[in-house]
Order: C-alpha cells, then structure tokens, then sequence
C-alpha cells in the first residue's frame, strides 16, 4: 500500500437520486473539515424528482473538494468517483481525472442496469476506456445486505444504506477517523438508534473492505492540514447561510423577520430553513404566487419587520412591480435572487449569472435599487446581513444575488460572533417631528424616516403614485417629479459600500481578472495556479455592484489588461463599462449552467497573457 | 372615543354623485363608531377609482398597486397583528387582477376587513368592461356586448371557503355601517360587497337598490335570527323551495308567515348563504354570511409561542449550537 501526500482532493459521489449520496458526501466533509481540511462541496442534482431508477437522467451528483490549505472551489475533476450504478459511471466519469481511483459497485451492473445506462456490450469498463487497475469494483449491495442479514429490517431500509458502505470505503482511502462520522450519524438518527446503529455497521463494513482486499492496488491519501485558523466551525451551504444572515439582522436591528416566499428552485430552501426557526419568532408565509410573496413583503415593511422575499430569476419577473412599489414608497425590502439558468424555466438546477442586469435595470421608471452579490456559501452570510442592514438603514429594497453553485454548495462556516458585527439602526421618525413631519422628509442621508403603524401622531398614507416631497400628498408635479427622482437616486448612490479589494500581484499585474458573485473560488483558483506558473495577475471581485466601490474605475484602469469573467454573456462587463469612462475590458463568457472550470479558465487567461 | 372627522382627511377628488363619497363618509362614521384608533388602523388599497379612499383617510394607509391590496394587506396584519387592517379595492382590482390574492386570502381566513366597491366598470381607465359586468354589456372595450359570464363575488367568495359575506349599498348609511361593524367584530377575512354607482360609465348599473324607495320594494334585509321579510310592509317572504328558496307574497298560494325561513349567517353550510347571495330580486343585503373560523394570522402566531416553548434555542447564538460544530485548535 503506498500513502500519497496531496495538497487537495476532490471526491464525486455520484448514483441514483435515491441512492443518498449528498448524504454521504455531507458526512465526509464534516469528517474531513474535523481534522482541519479546508473543505468545499456541490451538489449536482437533475431537475426531476425521481427519474426512473438506473436511468440516465436519473443521476445526481455531490463533490466535496478537501484540501490542506484553502480551497476556494469544489474542484474541476475528481480523485475519486464513486459510481453507485451503470448510469453514474456511465454520466459520471468525465468528472474524473485520468488517473482518479473508481469505486463501483458491481451489483448494480447487470444487464438490465447497463442497458439502462446504455452501454452495448458487458464489458462497460472497456467501452468507457478505464483501466481495470484503477477501479474498486466490489459487489456492494451483497456485502450490505449480508451485514445487515441479523438486523431485522427489511430489504427497501436495507439497501438505503449502500452509500454508507460506500462512505466507509472512501474514509479508508483517506485515512480518516470513523468516530466522526459515528457521531453525526447517531445525532442525525437520535430518535431512531436502530438506523444510525445499522448505518454505523455498514460504514464500517465499507471500512474494513478497503483495508482487506485492496490494500495493494489502491493508494491512500493524506492531507494534512496547513494553516489551521482555531475557532469552531459548522458546514453550511449558501442558502443556510443566507437564511442565518438574514436571521442575524433581525436579531440586530430589533425587528421581527417576515419572508413572504413561493416554492421555486434553487431558492426553496431559503424557505424551508426560515419556516424552521419559530422558536426565533422568524414569520414565513408561502404565498398564492411570486407576486404575493414580494407584495406581502412589501405589506410587512409597512408594518414594521425586516421583510424579506425570496426567488429565483423568474420569480424576479414577477415580483418587478412590487419591488418598484417598495422603491417609490421608500420602504426597506430584501429581493433574494438565488440565480439559475434562463430565460424563462431555462435549466431550474444549473447555475448562471444571467440576471444581473434584470436586477440592476429590470423595472419600468428610474427605479435605482441597491444590487450586492455573494462569493461563497459562506459568503452568503455576510452578505445577507449587509443587504439586511442596507436596507433598513436606507429605507430601500436591496437585491442579493447568489446563484444555485453557491445556493446549495457548502463551505467550512466559522461561527460568527453578533457581538462583533456592526448595529443597524433603521432611521425611525425622531420624537421631535412630531407635528412637523410628512411622509417624505429626510434625514442629513437623505434617507426617507420610517414611522411604523401603532405610532400615535404619525398617520400617513404612502403609496405606488409620486408624492410631493414636501407634504407627501400625491403630485404630478413636473418640477416635483424631477426632484423626487433625483433624491431617489441620489439616496442610493450615497450608500457607502467597502473599497473593492484586489488579490495577487496588486501592483505590478499583467492580468486583472474580475468578477462578481458566487464565480469567486474559481476565478481566484485560476489566479493562483497563474501565480505558480509565475505570470503576475492579479483579482479584483465584486460584491457591491450597485453602488459599486468608490475605487472602482481606480482600481480597473490600473492594469494593462483587464478581464472581465463571468457566466452570461457580458452583463458585468456592461455595468461597467457604462459606470467607468473609457474602461473596455476583455471578455470571458460562458453560459453552461456549471461552475467554472479553472483549468479552462487558466488557459484562456494565458492566452490573454501572452498575447 | 372617536368622532368620524378624526378618521377623515382632504378633499376626495372623485367625480360628483360617485358612490365612493358616500361610502368613504360611512366608514368614517363605522370607524368612530368601532374605536380603534387611527395610529392603530392600516387601510390598504390597490389601484382603481375607490382606492384613492386611503388619501382620505387620517389612519395609517397605503395605495400599492394595482391588484396586489390584498397580498399586501396580508403581509400587514401577519407581521404586525395588533394593527386593524381594512382593505378596499373596485371590482376589477380585487377580481380581475387580484383575483388570485382574493380567493386566498378568503382561503387562509386572515383577519382583514375586505371592502370591495362594486360599480361593475373600470373607471379610472375611462369605461372598459369588468369582471362583474354582466354578459352583453357594451362598454368602450365591449362596443358589440361583452361574450363573458361575470364573476359573482360571493360566489368566489364561498368557493375559496370565505367565511364572511355581507352586502350593503353605497347611499344606504344605515346599511354600510352596520355591514362594516359587523366586519370589523369578524375575526377573520370579512368581505362587504358594496353596491356602488359610477355616475360617468355606468350611470344606474345599481338602480334598483340606489334609493331608498328602490330598496323597500327590490332589497331584503338580512339579519342572523330573524324571519326573512321584505317589501314595503314585509308582505314578502323568503321560503324554502324544494331544494332552493324563493320570494313569496305571503296570503298567495297558501304561504303565510310560519313559511318564511330564518336567517342564520352563522351556518357552516354555506348553501342557502349562497343562494341568499344570488337572488336576482330581492337582492339581499346585510350579512349574508358570518361564521367563526381560527384565522391565519392567530395560527401563526400561536404556533410561533407554542415552538417557543417546545425548542432550546431562542436568539442566534443559540441557533448555531443546533448544528453539528467541530473545533479547530
């Protein structure tokens, strides 16, 4: 047995939709994230629920990517693939580098499988071209089922705890410590030991397989952790993330949490986590529709919550009207746009940046509305509160775009301390007003006060129609109109956001490569394997977009070459071409409804480089 | 104590004789009468000729967009309970646009005082066909006659399993006021269809009902409890009619008094409600129907207490330790 030293590995489960392999990969990351990896994961699932078993479109996917020091990607290709039926190697193994070890499992070849999976001959290896070397193959189902024979469960339980045979398998090629894993099984199960025990068993079935039979023709791994950062972690996906951000801010600024929200993917989620935490006094409805669920919003804004609504790009489409409701009467709304490909249903599943300037430009009037992004899962958390405190602060609705790869990846989350974030303070009518103020009076912001329903003294009515700025009565006002417009936008363009940061070789780049959003991981991987092959680039990425950093036409027309990464079509490049004079960057565009590839993103950066 | 003039603001621009004078002058007198206070009163309109009403109002308020009053609405009175919300919206706000908000909030009972200003047009737009336009109608957008059966709102009501319907017309303050307070005393979503005219598009649409002469020969007055009597010496009756009911001259055709039926709003069974609701002549007003029902806003709130007292964890910090948490040294 030779144990290989890696800087990072990349592990895909892959099977039926059924077959529990995000549960799987979930318990290997927090295995691996115990011992201190850097971890990142992602999961690629199809758009139907459950396509037939052992078919081709049925297969779902979850990459955890663990490293010793930082990783900022669930990685390109995989070390290991674990194929659970003739479908996932079938659908599969291009996610795989030339020489990744491959675990199958061989009952789940047979002819009917491979026909399924449409191979033509049984010899599935050879026509896929693997090298019989490189594979595990071993008759998991049977193994399972003969661990479990005295359990007295039956067949349909049993074979629901193939993947952690397989779980178990994958810890032994990584060296890792079971009892982790026994842990987190025995919580998840609390209220059912009989399974966390018989999952227990299979894991460590799966365990003493690996270290039984194939000691000799399998490598084992090791990463060791680097560069620890002490401190207590959970893992957490981007729309947990988002959910406790927005949790956070109401728990700072004093308020209620309202989410009026409609069922769509990969937003749903967010939905889910918040209907969860009642005991916090979070208020979700699921709404008739996406308009009901803005205009709820909108409703509980007025009422005095931290309201928030939450959506995919076509859900965007519809709440448009009652986003714009919420910027003429100047009340706080937080729009989560959780990005999928477009238009229209599009690829529900997959992930895009196309929405970017719906969300910048996307209603009818000067409707000027602050737009902020997420780089991370984790990233997803900071940005929830910012957006929460943007809002609350400036009286505005804020868009927060993520997008599904950051949605439902996940990331080592250290847990953040209230303590040390900043206060929100909505600005609430000061008592002195009273007699004197009017709905739309400011403050030295230019910030609209907020005097909240149950005020004795403060009764107005706001609405969709322009007011006049001096007594909030309905105006059609030309001169007023104007005006109006113009503190509408001077309102947002005044709301101070954090310099842009740039990365790498900030002062002598060849290359800026820039970006915005969930494309972060990837885009500073490609820069850092740059670095490594010595060419000086450097990154620059956004996550305020509307207003953008003070720095930001500083910072672009620094470097001799600029490009401008993302997956649409140019969007980003667009926003800043029109904000920032005489800026006209390079392009890199790809729309395929999966994450960047960083080493295509590297070659195509050389080649920019180079010429 | 309040008076009508502490719930009344400006000067309503509507055209001269459109009903909505009438009926904002009525739920001025209903809310001085009901005494909630302005700082605690939320009216929520969408967009349409009646609901500019929340401009002439001294409560908190707002007119949204067009459709939406009720979506709206709901996200209020959820998130901020204590608040007495009254939406209003024309027949083609809450119908044809807001339909789809209409019937779900009948279906979740929110408690929302639901006024829908009926005057069968769209006027602020200048005279199209509405949604409770009757077929045949000819209007700007319908010069030959409508070819559409119109929507009878407390049909849609019922159907979305509404609780509360009642009817009153615009000039009858007596009626409106009633209707309202029995609105506001209904935990849940209440929808008063008022009869209204609109003097420039659809001038008469409500004639047979406008007048008080016209109600004491074409209108009965519902109330819970009582004998179904109307005309102008109550020698009409309501009374069952195999599996229907039906207008009775009483001493014809052998019905007297003891036939008439009697008027329970508080049925669980909305069927004869629903019938009531429909009657061509007389037209029913008061409420029609009123049964209690948990509302959606209680439940939540309840369920939020009741959680609270089940989970451990009750502020953020407490919520992280839920996860599954390893510790970096």
């Amino acid at each position: 047995m030779e144990i290989k030293e890696k800087e990072s590995v990349v592990v895909r489960f892959s099977g039926d939709s059924g077959d529990g392999m995000q549960l799987a990969g979930n318990i290997f990351s927090t295995v691996s994230a115990t011992v201190g990896n850097s971890i990142s994961t992602f999961p690629d699932y199809p758009a139907d629920i459950r396509a037939p078993q052992g078919s081709l479109t049925g297969v779902s996917g979850f990459q955890v990517h663990i490293g010793a020091e930082q990783v900022y990607t669930p990685g390109d290709l995989c070390d290991v693939l674990v194929a659970m039926n003739a479908a996932a190697l079938k659908t599969q193994y291009r996610y795989a580098k030339p020489d990744a070890a491959i675990i199958i499992d061989t009952d789940s070849f047979g002819p009917k499988d491979l026909e399924k999976a449409q191979f033509k001959t049984e010899d599935y290896l050879g026509e896929m071209g693997i090298d019989p070397d490189r594979v595990i193959a071993c008759p998991l189902t049977t193994m399972v089922k003969d661990c479990l024979k005295d359990s007295g469960m039956d067949a349909k339980s049993v074979s629901k705890c193939r993947n952690m045979f397989a779980l178990g398998l994958v810890c032994w090629l990584f060296d890792r410590d079971l009892s982790v894993a026994f842990n987190f099984l025995r919580e998840k199960f609390a209220k059912k030991p009989e399974v966390a025990e018989a999952n227990i068993k299979v894991i460590q079935a799966g365990y003493d397989y690996g270290h039984n039979t194939h000691s000799s023709v399998a490598n084992v791994y090791r990463i060791e952790t680097k560069h620890k950062v002490p401190g207590r972690y959970m893992d957490i996906t981007g729309n947990k993330a988002t959910a406790y951000g927005f949790i956070a801010a109401a728990e700072k600024a004093g308020l209620k949490l309202y989410l009026g929200s409609y069922p769509i993917t990969p937003a749903t989620d967010v939905l889910h986590e918040l209907s969860k935490h009642k005991s916090l006094g979070v208020i979700t409805v699921q709404c008739e529709d996406e308009i009901a669920g803005c205009a709820s919003a909108v409703g509980a804004s007025f009422a005095g919550a931290l309201a928030v609504t939450s959506t995919s790009g076509p859900g965007i489409c519809l709440k448009s009207e009652a986003m714009n409701l919420a910027v003429i009467m100047e009340l706080p709304l937080v729009v989560l746009d959780v990005q999928r490909g477009g238009p229209a249903t599009g690829l529900p599943t997959k992930s895009e940046q196309t929405d970017l300037l719906q969300a910048l430009f996307g209603r009818n009037g000067e409707s000027p509305m602050p737009v902020v992004a997420a780089a991370s899962p984790t990233d997803c958390f900071e940005m929830a509160f910012a957006a929460s405190k943007m809002a609350l602060e400036h009286m505005t609705p804020v868009i927060l775009m993520t997008d599904a790869f950051v949605a439902n990846g996940s990331g080592a989350f250290k847990l953040p301390n209230l303590a040390d974030y900043p206060a929100i303070n909505p600005p609430y009518v000061p008592e002195e007003l009273r007699g004197s103020w009017t709905p739309y009076m400011r403050n030295e912001e230019g910030v609209r006060y907020w005097a909240v329903p149950g005020r004795e003294g403060f009764e107005h009515i706001l609405g969709g129609l322009e007011k006049d700025d001096k007594t909030g009565a309905i105006s059609t006002n030309p001169e007023n109109h104007d005006l109006m417009t113009r503190k509408r936008k001077a309102k947002i363009d005044a709301i101070p956001v954090p310099d842009l940061e740039v990365l790498g070789d900030k002062d002598d780049a060849e290359l800026l490569i820039v970006g915005f959003g969930g494309t972060y991981g990837h885009l500073h991987a490609a820069m850092d394997e740059l670095r490594a092959q010595g060419k000086k680039v450097a990154l620059a990425h956004f996550r305020y977009i509307n207003p953008l950093p003070k720095n930001t036409a500083e910072v672009l027309m620094k470097y001799p070459k600029v490009v401008v990464a993302e997956q649409n079509m140019g969007q980003l490049a667009a926003w800043l071409r029109m904000k920032v004079d005489g800026f006209v960057p390079m392009q890199f565009n790809q729309v395929k409804g999966q994450p960047f590839n960083t080493s295509e993103l590297v070659t195509s950066f050389l080649n920019l480089v180079k010429s | 104590m309040y008076s009508a003039q502490d719930y009344k603001k400006g000067q309503p621009r509507w055209c001269p004789g459109c009903g909505d004078h009438f009926f904002l002058a009525n739920l001025h007198k209903a809310m001085a009468e009901i005494g909630v206070a302005p700082s605690d009163t939320a009216v929520i309109s969408g967009i349409g000729c009646s609901s500019r009403l929340p401009h002439y109002m001294a409560t908190y308020g707002m007119n949204t967009i067009h459709g939406r009053a009720a979506a709206i609405a709901t996200g209020c009175k959820v998130a901020n309970p204590d608040l007495t919300v009254w939406q209003v919206s024309g027949d083609g706000d809450g119908l044809a646009i807001g339909g789809n908000h209409f019937i779900h909030a009948n279906r979740r009972n929110i408690n929302l005082n639901m006024i829908l200003l009926n005057n069968r047009i769209y006027g602020l737009t200048k005279g199209q066909y509405s949604p409770t336009s009757p077929r045949g109608f000819v209007s700007k957008s319908s010069p030959y006659g409508t070819v559409e059966d119109p929507f009878r709102p407390a049909e849609l009501c019922f159907g979305a399993r509404g609780h509360f319907f009642a009817r009153a017309v615009a000039t009858d303050a007596p009626g409106t006021i009633e209707v309202l307070k029995a609105a506001y005393n209904h935990k849940g979503t209440s929808v008063c269809e008022i009869l209204q005219n609109c003097v420039i598009f659809n001038n008469g649409t409500h004639d047979a009902v406008y007048s008080k002469e016209g109600r004491a020969k074409n209108a009965i007055y519902l109330r819970h409890g009582e004998k179904m009597l109307f005309g102008e010496n109550n020698e009409y009756g309501i009374v069952q009619d195999g599996f229907s009911i039906k207008p009775v001259k009483l001493g014809e055709e052998g019905y007297t008094e003891a036939d008439v039926l009697v008027h329970d709003a508080h049925c669980e069974d909305n069927t004869l409600q629903l019938k009531l609701a429909e009657m061509e002549w007389p037209i029913a007003l008061g409420v029609i129907r009123d049964v209690e029902a948990p509302t959606y806003d209680d439940c939540v709130w309840s369920q939020i207490e009741e959680i609270k007292g089940k989970k451990k964890y009750h502020n953020f910090a407490e919520l992280l330790e839920t996860n599954d948490i390893w510790e970096v040294q």
